[in-house]
């Protein structure tokens, strides 16, 4: 691999890796997500420095060219994340669906119970137990 | 002596869910109303509640599955034996959910959810009317349907059903998302629960617009289709008919 794109590809991983280092340190973003980042930070950071372990991989898979192996690489972790985004996001919206459920079972059961005695409530409970079939 | 419980979801149909609640309340008494409001962003709820119906209002709009679900949550914690769906947007006709819970209660133990069909009227004419390229999705669901509950399915995408007990648990554990009509037949089934349909006619919509608009029914019959074959293929509980172990669905958390 040529020198210069090497110290790109080192910058730029490396660079990466201290990023979601640093997020996850101001609690910006959460660990279990964070790992998934820096696994493939640190994946690409090794490809980059140890160049003729990229050489031989590409080699090995019948890639001509060293730098396409690394993006290939990279375009796997990309994803391989979107993915897990879609699981993310799949597991929070059915959890949200729950949590406006519930509140608003919840919160008509509260205006029910804090006053609001109001006239039809009666009517609709004996209406049911008075025509209810069977 | 039965709890029975009518479940109107709503989203932005205040013109029409006043005449909805005053139709259930006048023909047929005996059933609690509870209208679930989507998320509505009119009066839906105020009419709602003038007219005499319990309201659930739901935070923000969760799409006619999620809304749905909350009103058989409410009928399970409610303690219902029976709930009825009934459209916010008057298409339903009220007197008609006799007939529905007359069919659950002569096939008792033997069918848990009953539909209402536009399409066994007999002559078509009187029939529902609407887009051909509706009809044919309607006809290429009905088909599936039928093939895999071996049971005639005609209207796999109307609202109008009513569930028993055993359904209502199952709606309240485990409901689809989004467009949920078709799946829900498949999901009885998948639970060994049986459906049937008897024929209801339906007036035209008093108000507000469909869910499903023409931009949006590619989306909705892939997605439905989608839902069916991955339903199909989904691990399911094997139970016999009758064990009361048939509903097993988990939450998702």
């Amino acid at each position: 691999m040529q020198t210069r794109l090497q110290i790109i590809s080192v910058l730029v991983s490396g660079g990466l890796f201290l990023f979601v280092f640093e997020l996850v340190r101001r609690k910006r973003l959460l660990e279990r997500y964070a790992l998934l980042w820096l696994f493939a930070a640190a994946v690409l950071l090794a490809l980059s420095v140890w160049g003729d372990l990229l050489n031989r991989i590409s080699t090995a898979v019948g890639v001509q060219y060293g730098p396409a192996a690394l993006f290939a690489v990279a375009l796997g972790f990309v994803v391989v994340l979107m993915l897990h985004f879609s699981l993310v996001i799949s597991k929070l919206t059915d959890q949200n669906k729950i949590l406006a459920q519930r509140v608003a079972l919840l919160e008509r059961r509260m205006t029910r119970a804090i006053g609001e005695s109001d006239e039809d409530d009666e009517p609709a409970q004996s209406g049911s137990d008075l025509t209810a079939s069977r | 002596m039965s709890k029975l419980l009518a479940i109107v979801p709503a989203y932005n149909e205040a013109d029409a869910i006043a005449s909805t609640v005053a139709d259930l309340r006048a023909n047929a008494p005996g059933w609690d109303v509870v209208v679930v409001d989507d998320g509505s962003t009119d009066a839906t709820a105020r009419h709602a509640t003038a007219a005499g119906a319990d309201v659930l209002r739901m935070p923000f709009n969760l799409g006619i599955g999620g809304a749905v679900q909350a009103g058989y949550l409410y009928a399970k914690e409610g303690g219902y034996d029976f709930a009825v769906q009934v459209d916010g947007d008057g298409q339903h006709d009220a007197a008609q959910i006799d007939d529905l819970l007359r069919h659950l209660h002569v096939h008792q133990g033997e069918v848990n959810m009953v539909t209402g069909s536009r399409f066994l009227v007999g002559d078509e004419e009187h029939g529902y009317k609407s887009s051909a390229s509706r009809r044919l999705g309607i006809k290429i669901f009905g088909f599936i349907l039928s093939r895999v509950t071996k049971r005639t399915v005609t209207d796999p995408t109307s609202g109008f059903r009513m569930c028993d007990r055993r359904a209502i648990e199952l709606f309240a554990n485990d409901y689809p998302h989004d467009y949920p009509e078709v799946e829900a037949v498949l999901m009885v089934h998948a639970h060994r629960l049986a459906s049937a349909e008897i024929p209801v006619t339906m007036r035209e919509r008093q108000g507000g617009v469909s869910s499903i608009n023409a931009s949006r029914s590619i989306f909705y019959m892939t997605k439905v289709l989608l839902a069916i074959f991955v339903g199909l293929l989904r691990a399911r509980p094997v139970v016999d008919v009758g064990d009361p172990a048939a509903v097993t669905a988990q939450r998702g958390v």
